[in-house]
């Protein structure tokens, strides 16, 4: 069937066995070309462009000096304002001006240029590989064996130089059970975030919440990555409320409706933060997981897969809330070696 | 007929007083209300009738004749005088209907009638009053402390200078360019709708203060030039899309269109 179709093809005689170059199309006159006075018009609406750039680049100057930058802040707006918009202005009329004089002014004619060829002759690329054949004849690299070692060891050792020190500066320290603890210690006080403050259990009111870094957070080495991994929502909930929290059996974690849960979200670790006090619902902005802060802050809603972890807290004897321990699970989002 | 109302109430007035004044004490040992909390007591007794006669008329068909809320209505009692004229004042309260959030709308009340609503319910029981006009100063704040505050505890959901910003199933943070300092003041003490209580321990006055300052300082006009409502990536991308790449590609048209 296809061979049949093939014949018929290649029979038909109005198709030509070759195209032949169409060339180029005819010439069309704008109206310039043609009338004097279009001519001249475009002329001018070029003048008058560049003249746009010149008041532009005037302008940018006159604002320069006419708006300085004083210390009230709106001066830096307009002071802003005023050099931009001269500077764009004489930018766009220089631009759109030589842009019209080559489109209306300059000849239109169409004009073909033969590509000329890309390979050197014969002649040239011969010499070339006689060249390299001399050359690796007159080193002898094929009969001195130590040689040929010697250079081979040199290029392959020399890319070390390179490489070691860039594999080295990706990063030094690669302890991975840093993950699994945080600065939080039994009997560390909870403090507000940022002022330090300590935080008694009578000042959490129903409804509260209390954004908690460890108190001394800046003692610490490294407090700011110490911080990133410490911080700590605390919220209290009428104890009506509160269904559960992750207290295992014969523990108790929550404080009279005050419980704490890692602000750091499981899902990739964007703080969660915007708790809703009526839904007792926790939600990350990134990714909209939601976290049950009245049911051990399991996930509600998104792509979170473990619920936040509980930091245990009680109260000192001075009535301070206090840490009773780190948190029991690595913080965060999954990593490899954290195995669940 | 007025007169013989007022005289029956007046006969019932301190039973009534007395249970209210029981439950009060009760919510407050519930609550642990941090000792900032006082009644207020400068509201003459004119001013809490006429309250409490807007209140029936107006208030009391959901939060209950005595204010003592419902399964979904909260109680009023113990809420104090700053709830009351936040919630009312703003047009918040009443309700156009009921659900978790409730949108600003024109106030129904003159500001008189606010504060006798706002008397009448903190004759309910103790409760945070409202702010005195040095305590919401901008002026007498520090913006920048109240930057580091507002990052921590307030942008997550309000955006970082107080634009406002989505919240879970259609619930979202209104944007605070146009809201009074008194009105901030009130709405980081007493928690109203979604927003917790941010109460004096958390944030002391002084801190409030600090707040309002810094988003006084964030309203127009823009030193930056035009903010685009401060939303972030969708409005400037929006922006940069379409009116930016608009010109682009009309001036790469005029270049390549045939002057004729």
């Amino acid at each position: 069937m296809s061979t049949h179709d093939k014949n018929t093809e290649l029979e038909r005689s109005d198709v030509p066995a070759a195209f032949e170059d169409p060339g180029l199309p005819e010439h069309r006159y704008r109206m310039g070309d043609t009338d004097p006075a279009a001519n001249k018009r475009s002329e001018r609406q070029v003048v008058v462009l560049f003249a746009i750039s010149v008041l532009g680049a005037v302008g940018a100057l006159v604002a320069y000096f006419a708006l300085p930058l004083g210390s009230d802040p709106m001066s830096v707006r307009w002071a802003t304002l005023g050099l931009g918009l001269g500077l764009a202005l004489s930018l766009l009329g220089i631009g759109t001006g030589a842009v019209h004089w080559a489109k209306t002014l300059m000849s239109d004619h169409e004009v073909t240029e033969k590509r000329k060829p890309i390979s050197s002759d014969q002649a040239t690329r011969d010499a070339a590989v006689q060249a390299l054949v001399d050359g690796a004849r007159d080193s002898a690299i094929a009969r001195r064996g130590v040689l040929k070692g010697a250079v081979l060891s040199a290029l392959a050792i020399f890319p070390l130089t390179i490489a070691v020190p860039l594999i080295g500066s990706v990063g030094g320290d690669w302890n991975i059970s840093k993950f699994r603890h945080t600065v939080w210690r039994k009997g560390r006080r909870l403090a507000i975030d940022p002022s330090g403050r300590p935080i008694k259990a009578s000042d959490v009111t129903v409804g509260s919440v209390f954004h908690v870094i460890p108190d001394g957070m800046r003692d610490e080495e490294h407090w700011m990555e110490e911080k990133a991994k410490a911080v700590v929502l605390l919220v209290r909930l009428d104890e009506r409320d509160l269904k559960g929290d992750q207290s295992p059996s014969g523990e108790t974690w929550s404080y009279d409706g005050i419980v704490a849960y890692s602000k750091i979200c499981t899902h990739v670790g964007c703080p969660v933060a915007l708790y809703e006090q009526q839904t007792h619902h926790l939600l990350c902005p990134c990714h909209q997981s939601t976290f049950d802060i009245a049911d051990g802050a399991k996930v509600v809603f998104g792509p979170a897969n473990r619920p936040l972890p509980q930091l245990p807290i009680t109260v000192d004897a001075e009535g301070y809330l206090v840490a009773q321990d780190d948190f029991a699970e690595p913080i965060g989002p999954s990593f490899w070696e954290r195995l669940k | 007929m007025k007169a013989l109302a007022a005289r029956r109430h007046h006969r019932f007035a301190p039973v009534v007083l007395m249970l209210l004044a029981l439950l009060a004490t009760g919510a407050l040992y519930a609550v642990m209300t941090p000792t900032t909390a006082t009644a207020d007591t400068s509201a003459s007794a004119e001013d809490i009738e006429a309250g409490k006669q807007l209140f029936q008329a107006n208030c009391a068909t959901c939060h209950g004749v005595g204010a003592g809320g419902a399964d979904e209505v909260p109680s009023l009692i113990g809420v104090g005088a700053a709830s009351v004229n936040f919630q009312v004042s703003t047009g918040r309260m009443p309700m156009q209907a009921s659900g978790p959030q409730a949108p600003v709308k024109p106030a129904q009340f003159t500001d008189k009638q606010v504060d006798q609503l706002a008397a009448y319910v903190a004759s309910l029981g103790a409760g945070p009053s409202v702010p005195t006009a040095e305590m919401v100063d901008p002026a007498l704040g520090s913006p920048s402390n109240g930057a580091a505050l507002f990052r921590t505890n307030c942008a997550m959901c309000h955006n970082a200078v107080g634009a406002g910003g989505a919240l879970s199933e259609g619930k979202w943070a209104p944007a605070l360019w146009d809201t009074t300092p008194t009105n901030l003041y009130q709405a980081m003490l007493t928690g109203p709708q979604s927003m917790p209580v941010f109460n004096d321990a958390n944030l002391t006055p002084e801190e409030k203060r600090d707040v309002i300052s810094y988003l006084v300082e964030q309203r127009e006009p823009s030193v930056g030039g035009l903010s685009l409502g401060s939303l972030g990536p969708v409005s400037e991308g929006l922006w940069v899309f379409v009116i930016g790449m608009g010109i682009l590609i009309g001036f790469a048209v005029w270049i390549g269109a045939k002057s004729s």
